[in-house]
């Protein structure tokens, strides 16, 4: 009899520990869940469903989807295409994207161009050497990123420093107009995101197997062929994943444009911005920030799946 | 052939890092140039250091930013140091694979995107609930928090990956309870992820211009957007100043991380 009661209160107190842990652990995954739920995945609900309003002179300036007119009683439902139809309609905006994509693409490759060897030294150095080379490619990362823009600001102007070296070294004779041109924006893109571009580069690097090379070399592969034919293809994760660290952010770059480029170089992300900021556009902002995020969600999908594997 | 090589990659890499530092360094010499035209030389001078603290609207500006900073990274590293765990703790749920996807996709989502949606999420819960009432500082925090929150989860659960479970199998076979299992032995093990988590959070927060620009009202700016509309007219000696600030204060922060990373990695290679 006694024994049976104490197996009960036992029974009865791992049910109650079980379910205990049961709404802790719910409660431990929710938290974060609600938080990502509300403020990352309802929002671009917000922008889809804005995107299909009319822009109107009020606060907020958009027209509402639903109307309920309470004298006839009848609930209206009005959805508007017309900012998609203008996105295709117009050359400006389709315009915008294929520039956007051309200067990511290009930027993208030259930062893969630079940090490849950067990333590869690092790999390949002693430990103490690479935890110092691996702090100077970290350092910029951390230090801002308008202000680094804006070093770029001061050096390629007119009577810039890049301009002196150049009439220095009587490579011109007249100062170049570097500053608001496409050229800038590439240097500034390369130059911001290629900490993104070396780290993953330079894990997969880290982890090849070095005896691979050697063997290939024994086998008789010049420098070069065991580079093409057993290096690059060991860090193909690392080059995609590197490589799409700079390009889906360069895609809808704003600030490098805004403070580097020209008036003519035409990028989506400023297009947004304009479209927001100044013409108080927001159904046809919502509209650009859409095709943007249809434009860019393979790619995304791509790191997140990469990410997942990691794991 | 293969010293040849390995010469070329020095001179190619050496050039990559030169790239890397040469804007910083100038951007640092001229901080102290006397003239006033920020490209020519006159000569050694803490001018525009007094004048960046002379700046009222710089200054307080960066008040604003520092403490938008500070809770921002608290918060996020709370929460993302919670969905860490969960992503690499806990087995199958309902919306894992949403969860991978949420903490993720906030790493690449262009900034532009990112304030414009939580910009019109803002403006359609006031209309609907008159909360939040106006933009300012708690909206930029929300904003903050969120994104930071990704990395901080990041690298919270990369360190779990690389982390021993037996650790935990072993005090949980000891009978620890699940909260004071996670208080007294994995918090401590991944505390330096989380504090790199909360400074990289930090920083992130105090250089975010655009998201900044959607979600802040009236009356509202944070040091970037100070900045930005300063330099969009043109170079300007004090941010010069102010740059070099941030620069020297990043070095130490960063360099003191590394040193100590160094020796608690040497110190767990030893115990191994």
């Amino acid at each position: 009899m006694m024994s049976e009661t104490t197996i009960d209160k036992k029974k009865h107190r791992l049910t109650w520990r079980l379910s205990e842990l049961r709404l802790g652990r719910a409660a431990v995954i929710l938290v974060p869940m609600l938080w990502l739920a509300a403020f990352f995945f309802i929002p671009f609900l917000v922008v889809f469903k804005i995107s299909l309003a009319e822009a109107v002179i009020a606060i907020p300036p958009y027209s509402p989807l639903l109307q309920w007119d309470s004298s006839s009683a009848y609930l209206t439902f009005k959805i508007n295409f017309g900012n998609y139809l203008y996105l295709f309609e117009s050359r400006f905006y389709l315009d915008a994207y294929l520039s956007s994509l051309k200067i990511a693409a290009i930027s993208t490759f030259f930062a893969l161009l630079i940090g490849f060897p950067i990333a590869y030294l690092i790999a390949r150095s002693g430990p103490t050497k690479r935890i110092i080379l691996l702090a100077l490619v970290i350092l910029p990362f951390w230090t801002s990123f308008l202000l680094r823009v804006y070093a770029w600001m001061v050096l390629l102007r007119k009577d810039g420093l890049v301009n002196d070296v150049l009439m220095a070294t009587g490579l011109i004779d007249q100062p170049l107009q570097i500053l608001q041109t496409e050229f800038a924006v590439y240097l500034g893109i390369v130059y911001t995101y290629l900490p993104f571009m070396i780290l993953p580069l330079y894990t997969s690097l880290e982890k090849m197997d070095l005896n691979l090379i050697d063997a290939a070399q024994d086998l008789g592969a010049k420098p070069y062929q065991s580079f093409f034919l057993v290096t690059l293809p060991l860090a193909k994760a690392g080059i995609i994943a590197g490589c799409l660290l700079v390009f889906i952010p360069a895609v809808g770059e704003y600030v490098i444009p805004a403070l580097l480029g020209g008036s003519d170089t035409l990028m989506i992300g400023r297009v947004l911005w304009d479209e927001f900021f100044q013409n108080r556009d927001w159904p046809m902002a919502s509209a650009v920030a859409v095709m943007m995020l249809i434009v860019l969600v393979g790619p995304i999908m791509y790191v997140r799946n990469s990410n997942k594997e990691v794991e | 052939m293969k010293q040849g090589n390995s010469l070329t990659l020095k001179f190619m890499s050496g050039a990559g890092f030169v790239f890397l530092y040469a804007p910083i360094i100038a951007m640092i010499v001229y901080s102290f140039n006397d003239s006033k035209l920020v490209t020519v030389w006159g000569g050694w001078s803490l001018k525009w250091y007094a004048e960046l603290f002379r700046n009222e609207q710089i200054m307080s500006a960066a008040w604003v930013s520092l403490k938008i900073a500070f809770i921002s990274a608290t918060l996020a590293s709370v929460l993302g140091t919670l969905a860490g765990f969960v992503l690499s703790r806990m087995r199958k749920f309902v919306g894992k694979a949403m969860l991978t996807g949420w903490v993720t996709a906030p790493l690449v989502m262009p900034e532009v995107i990112t304030g414009l949606s939580l910009l019109l999420l803002f403006v359609s819960l006031e209309n609907m609930f008159g909360w939040p009432a106006g933009r300012g500082v708690m909206t930029i925090v929300i904003a903050h928090t969120t994104f930071c929150l990704a990395y901080v989860a990041v690298v919270v659960q990369s360190r779990l990956a690389s982390l021993d479970e037996t650790l935990e199998e072993a005090a949980m076979d000891l009978g620890a309870k699940p909260t004071s299992l996670f208080f007294l032995i994995t918090l401590p093990l991944i505390a330096p992820a989380i504090i790199s988590g909360w400074l990289l959070s930090f920083t992130l927060s105090l250089d975010d211009l655009v998201i900044a620009s959607f979600v802040s009202g009236p009356g509202n700016s944070t040091l970037p957007m100070v900045i930005f509309s300063k330099v969009r007219l043109g170079v300007t000696p004090e941010v010069n100043a102010l740059a070099t600030l941030m620069i020297v204060a990043v070095s130490i922060a960063v360099i003191a991380a590394i040193v100590i990373l160094h020796r608690q990695s040497r110190y767990n290679d030893v115990n191994k």
